[in-house]
């Protein structure tokens, strides 16, 4: 087990260099100045050219990759174009914010979609199925921030139960911390709950339809019994995959689900790079989010030897 | 757990997060801002960002500011002596003034901030081609000798135009101009709260005790700048329709820029207030390359010039609300003391659709490929584009419509390759208005060539009509000056000016003493 945890952990590194050489290439290649958002709309020409050369944009691809690639060697993701902060401390600013965000989405949908999914899989054909179902699809078609604008404009501007927009740390109270999130998490889990539904019913359907279920139902077991014990247990490693690669989808989420609630997070901060090519933060950000995308991956693999102790690592 | 215990728990839980009207603004020594755009730094002269600059005003302080009619005011400096003929210089600062750090404000931290001030700003940059020394004759005195006479020196150092010459100590203005600061220490009302800085999310602004106000009121740039708050917090929200829901719902105090389409649903709200943000308001800009055929000749600009509606822009950019545009058949602000329309005749009366067509004609022009560059991700550079687009195919021309980002217009302008080649031949920015007022901030006017802005026009007498303008010794000769530059820069069409408008700030009826300017003013409003 611990062999194959630092054989998987070794194997993040080339993974996590091929990104690095990625990301940057594309931002090497893309279009855009951040010179010339730093020197503003009325500076002159020569001004934005002497703003570049100051931060050393006018050099070489392998120059500033090698330097790039140096420090983040050495710990150091650099240094912000625009703010002059460390981009390890902005990506600290906003990580609490979206591993909020993402953990509360996270439990809602599956507390949510699990029993979803089981109870239409048992009821299978019936209209609590459908009405499952067509939540499922409802899930899956409404944009996570049209959802997003309404539930603002019922429960935050009607109702008057939760803020509009903005974060309050969790050191500051569970009441503030989840008022912020309730909504956001909501709008943001919408999508997450169809997708495990619909995965949990299907794969739920196939095992409920195997000779071991009938051998317990013909023995008496309880429907309770067969479903939560027998049952979702052997159906668990799809789920699980699903839940992890959903973690991607997540990611791309946080981005709308934070600008549409102002949580000041990971996704914002890209975003709002992106847009003024801030590029060191976006390299930051980038790398963050590709070492995350790869440490759930090992932590899915690692809970299919829970659930399927066939499955050996 | 019975199910009526879990039901009451639940409810219990809900009640408690639902807490009614949370992290409202209550506090009335808070004020809740929503700037125009990210903070992303507060150094205005290195970057000439307006949200930059309107940030900056609050933490540094200027030796004179400019009031409502654009009259320079003594601010830091005491008063002044001038030679008879603008030449010789000398600014004395009034006494107790400290920076943030506790250190007192010399006159050597307002010898080197104006030195950097200099290599960035335009009006500066004329003060130090003519500069023979300037020097701090004592703590308080600063003496500057030209050898040319510049009677806009006072409006030179207190025009609110980014980059403002404001103070800052020494050891921070020593920075290299072309390089961001990192240390925010200034003499103004408010501190900056470096330690709470969240970028892209929030800026928070810490009131400073030892702040000496002028005895005078506060009016724009001049007079006492007397804040009643103890913080101001900036709250960047990236999305309109969240800006417009906090603010109705009192989580925010102040929206500085709410865009057309929400002002009907924020008019309708019975605690908010709508308001014109800044009566110079902006100009629109067709902005074309003098480089590359076709526009390299001036009948081609002026065949444009004469098919292009005003009112289609302006309408495009702010909708039907007819108080927030007008026709501008000039190139400068309307309403200022120099303003002027002479030479604006072809930008007047009905478009002339056929000749236009007639004038490409006659210029040689074949159905070349016109590259148009537009900002997509902002609105008003969109909806200009997407007029040119349509105006451009009525007059016979052949549009490539560029739909790119604004990050991307940005760097594309700068390129000068042929169009066919990564260059372009248009895009559409808009200036503000107080940029406009004169030609001294109005970068987009210089016709210098390679030295002028994004598009390179170059024009001799329009050059000439500039340098009139700086020489004119009082408002008469200024008036003249600038009738002549405008004439001349409308014949040779430097860029087209696609009409005037405004926007409107709002704010909730308890929060008093918001005023129309070119940027907010935080001193003299108040919270109840």
């Amino acid at each position: 087990m611990l062999a194959y945890l630092l054989r998987r952990v070794v194997a993040t590194i080339p993974v996590m260099a091929v990104v690095a050489l990625f990301v940057f290439s594309l931002l090497y290649i893309a279009p855009g100045d951040p010179a010339a958002i730093i020197a503003g709309d009325q500076a002159s020409p020569a001004d934005v050219e002497r703003i570049r050369a100051g931060l050393g944009l006018d050099r070489p691809f392998l120059v500033r990759f090698g330097e790039w690639l140096w420090h983040v060697l050495n710990g150091d993701l650099g240094t912000s174009i625009f703010t002059n902060l460390p981009v390890a401390q902005l990506i600290g600013q906003r990580l609490e914010p979206t591993i909020s965000l993402m953990v509360l989405t996270l439990i809602l949908s599956v507390g949510i979609a699990v029993p979803m999914g089981v109870v239409a899989a048992w009821n299978h054909g019936t209209w609590i199925d459908r009405f499952i179902m067509i939540f499922a699809v409802f899930g899956f078609s409404v944009p996570v921030f049209v959802v997003g604008y309404l539930l603002a404009y019922v429960f935050a501007l009607q109702l008057e139960w939760f803020p509009v927009q903005g974060y309050t740390p969790l050191a500051r109270g569970l009441g503030p911390w989840l008022s912020n999130l309730v909504l956001p998490a909501v709008a943001l889990g919408g999508v997450y709950i169809a997708l495990i539904a619909r995965i949990t019913r299907a794969t739920m359907l196939e095992v409920l339809g195997q000779d071991y279920i009938r051998t317990a139902k013909a023995k008496g077991v309880g429907s309770r019994s067969i479903l939560f014990l027998h049952a979702l247990k052997n159906a668990a490693v799809p789920i699980v995959t699903v839940i992890g690669l959903g973690v991607a989808l997540l990611i791309g989420g946080a981005v709308v689900t934070e600008s549409v609630f102002a949580i000041p997070g990971l996704g914002r901060l890209v975003v709002d790079a992106i847009l003024r090519r801030d590029y060191p933060v976006i390299q930051g950000v980038v790398l963050l989010f590709s070492f995350t995308y790869v440490l759930v991956n090992l932590g899915v693999d690692l809970l299919y030897s829970l659930f399927d102790p066939r499955i050996r690592l | 757990m019975q199910r009526r215990d879990f039901l009451a728990t639940g409810t219990a839980a809900a009640g408690a997060l639902a807490m009614p009207r949370v992290a409202r603004a209550q506090d009335s020594r808070v004020l809740r801002f929503v700037p125009q755009a990210n903070l992303s730094s507060l150094d205005a002269i290195a970057g000439t960002q307006y949200v930059v600059r309107n940030a900056s005003l609050l933490v540094w302080d200027t030796l004179y500011g400019v009031d409502s009619k654009l009259d320079p005011k003594p601010q830091m400096a005491e008063g002044h002596e001038v030679s008879a003929d603008f030449k010789d210089w000398t600014f004395r600062l009034r006494p107790g003034l400290t920076f943030h750090d506790g250190a007192p404000v010399l006159a050597r931290d307002v010898v080197a901030s104006l030195n950097r001030w200099m290599v960035r700003d335009t009006m500066g940059q004329r003060i130090k081609a003519t500069l023979d020394a300037m020097e701090a004759v004592d703590d308080r005195t600063v003496r500057l000798r030209l050898n040319k006479p510049f009677p806009k020196m006072l409006f030179a150092l207190g025009k609110n135009n980014a980059p403002v010459a404001e103070i800052m100590p020494e050891r921070i203005a020593k920075t290299d101009p072309f390089q961001l600061i990192t240390e925010y220490v200034g003499s103004g009302p408010m501190r900056f709260k470096k330690d709470e800085w969240v970028p892209g999310s929030r800026a928070v602004f810490e009131r400073f005790a030892d702040y000496q106000p002028r005895p005078e009121p506060g009016e724009w740039l001049s007079g006492g700048k007397r804040m009643n708050f103890d913080r101001i917090e900036w709250l960047i929200l990236p999305d309109d329709a969240t800006k417009a829901a906090a603010l109705q719902n009192g989580e925010v105090d102040w929206w500085e820029n709410p865009i057309p389409d929400l002002v009907p649903l924020l008019r309708g709200n019975r605690n908010i207030s709508l308001d014109i943000a800044d009566p110079l308001g902006n100009v629109g800009s067709f902005r074309i390359n003098h480089l590359h055929p076709p526009f390299n000749d001036v009948r081609v600009r002026r065949a444009v010039m004469m098919a292009l509606s005003q009112e289609d822009y302006m309408r495009a950019v702010v909708g039907d609300d007819e108080a927030l545009w007008k026709p501008l058949p000039s190139f400068f602000t309307p309403g200022t003391p120099v303003y002027t329309e002479e030479g604006g005749d072809l930008l007047k009366g009905p478009r002339r659709y056929d000749e236009a067509k007639r004038l490409l004609a006659e210029a040689g022009y074949k159905g070349e490929k016109i590259v148009l560059c537009v900002a997509t991700d902002v609105q008003i550079t969109k909806a200009q584009g997407d007029v040119t687009a349509d105006l451009l195919k009525k007059i016979g021309m052949n549009v490539d419509y560029q739909a790119l980002d604004w990050g991307t217009v940005g760097a594309r302008r700068a390129k000068k390759d042929p169009p066919s080649q990564g260059g372009w031949n248009i895009f559409h920015t808009w200036h503000a208005g107080a940029d406009c007022i004169n030609p001294a901030p109005y970068t987009a006017f210089d016709a210098g060539g390679d030295k002028a802005w994004f598009g390179w026009p170059k024009s001799d007498a329009v050059q000439a009509g500039i340098a009139a303008w700086y020489d004119a010794p009082d408002l008469a000769a200024e008036k003249a000056a600038m009738a002549a530059v405008n004439r001349a820069a409308m014949d040779f069409v430097t860029y087209l000016p696609t009409g005037f408008f405004l926007q409107y700030q709002a704010w909730r009826k308890n929060v008093t003493g918001v005023v129309k300017a070119p940027f907010p003013v935080f001193w003299g409003v108040q919270k109840t």
